[in-house]
């Protein structure tokens, strides 16, 4: 283990610890980005009703699938975080590693979807319903990027028993990723 | 956990894997329901598959993936407040963007993009409106500023 420990990872003056609380932090401040995008978007829905035949267009299936892929890699998430707790890093750094194939996987489908979508025209200025379609899913895909690469750096330490906090404070971050989707799975592809 | 600094909430109750794969299934189990819900045909059942169930999966994910339930105070205080910051934009903003129309003004763009875009979908015929070439060809309403009426206009 490193003889130096960021004040972070050893101070818990609320009773939380400080990197979980800095977490929970960003989590609430993300809260206000996507309720802001999903809020916009359900306003203009309602206000807008030839947003139906739009909607029309997006691939259910395709919604259902990657709803399942990142369910089951929430699932990954919280094995390693459950034994993080264990103390067993080398497992938890396996699960990480089986999250992070979860979010290669769906951005693997969205670009699929994404590919097939633009081809056919529906690009991100054809309407306003793509416009939030593209900017909605655009971010939360880039949340996916970056916690795929945090996983594989949580990962690196997790393996070598170091640091094992990190494996909890990171699968915070994935289960949120994880609860956007809840919400635009149905947004997008559900309520047509 | 031994990386935990002293003054942490504490350990988790610590469950077996077998309880988080059997959240799982649950969610699996909501996923499918919300998925075949729109097939009844019925708006009140679609929306209560679809957005009914996307609440109770988030919840299952906060309270038993994230364990919130077992958080201290400060972090819930964190989260309620970013759910009515959320809340009031969506006040404040929804009466402007939900209605075209107001005392003084109206938001003749969106009036105008709601026309043009019904008829074009009512042109192509299909119950899906513009298709994917006829979204390439489309041609964005001009996008004017809301207007403001006349004073004494219609008060």
């Amino acid at each position: 283990m490193a003889a130096f420990k960021p004040i972070a990872t050893t101070r818990s003056a609320t009773g939380v610890l400080t990197s979980k609380l800095a977490v929970w932090w960003l989590l609430a401040s993300e809260v206000v980005i996507f309720g802001g995008v999903l809020c916009s978007y359900l306003m203009h829905r309602i206000a807008h009703p030839e947003w139906a035949a739009y909607a029309a267009h997006t691939n259910e299936w395709i919604g259902l699938t990657n709803t399942f892929v990142l369910l089951s890699s929430s699932l990954t998430a919280v094995l390693a975080h459950n034994a993080a707790e264990r103390e067993d890093g080398p497992l938890a750094a396996r699960w990480l590693l089986a999250t992070v194939g979860g979010a290669c996987l769906f951005l693997m489908i969205k670009s699929f979807e994404w590919y097939t979508e633009i081809s056919h025209g529906y690009t991100i200025s054809a309407n306003g319903f793509w416009s939030f379609y593209y900017t909605a899913a655009g971010i939360h895909a880039s949340h996916v990027i970056a916690g795929g690469l945090i996983m594989l750096w949580v990962a690196n330490t997790a393996r070598k028993n170091e640091e094992l906090h990190r494996v909890e404070n990171v699968g915070l971050y994935w289960h949120f990723v994880d609860i956007v989707w809840i919400f635009l799975f149905p947004l997008l592809y559900i309520a047509k | 956990m031994s990386d935990h600094a002293a003054g942490d909430h504490g350990h988790h109750d610590i469950h077996p894997p077998s309880h988080y794969v059997r959240i799982w299934g649950i969610l699996l189990t909501l996923l499918l329901v919300s998925f075949i819900g729109p097939w009844f045909g019925h708006q009140i059942v679609t929306l209560v598959t679809a957005f009914g169930i996307a609440f109770v999966k988030a919840y299952l994910v906060i309270k038993h993936f994230m364990h919130l339930d077992v958080e201290k105070p400060i972090v819930h205080y964190f989260l309620v407040t970013s759910v009515v910051f959320m809340v009031l934009l969506f006040a404040g903003v929804s009466p402007d963007v939900m209605h075209h129309e107001g005392t003084n003004w109206s938001n003749m763009a969106a009036e105008a993009e709601i026309a043009r875009a019904l008829s074009a979908q009512e042109a192509s015929g299909g119950e899906h409106g513009e298709h994917g070439a006829g979204a390439a060809e489309h041609k964005p309403a001009e996008h004017k500023p809301a207007e403001h009426k006349p004073a004494g206009g219609d008060h």
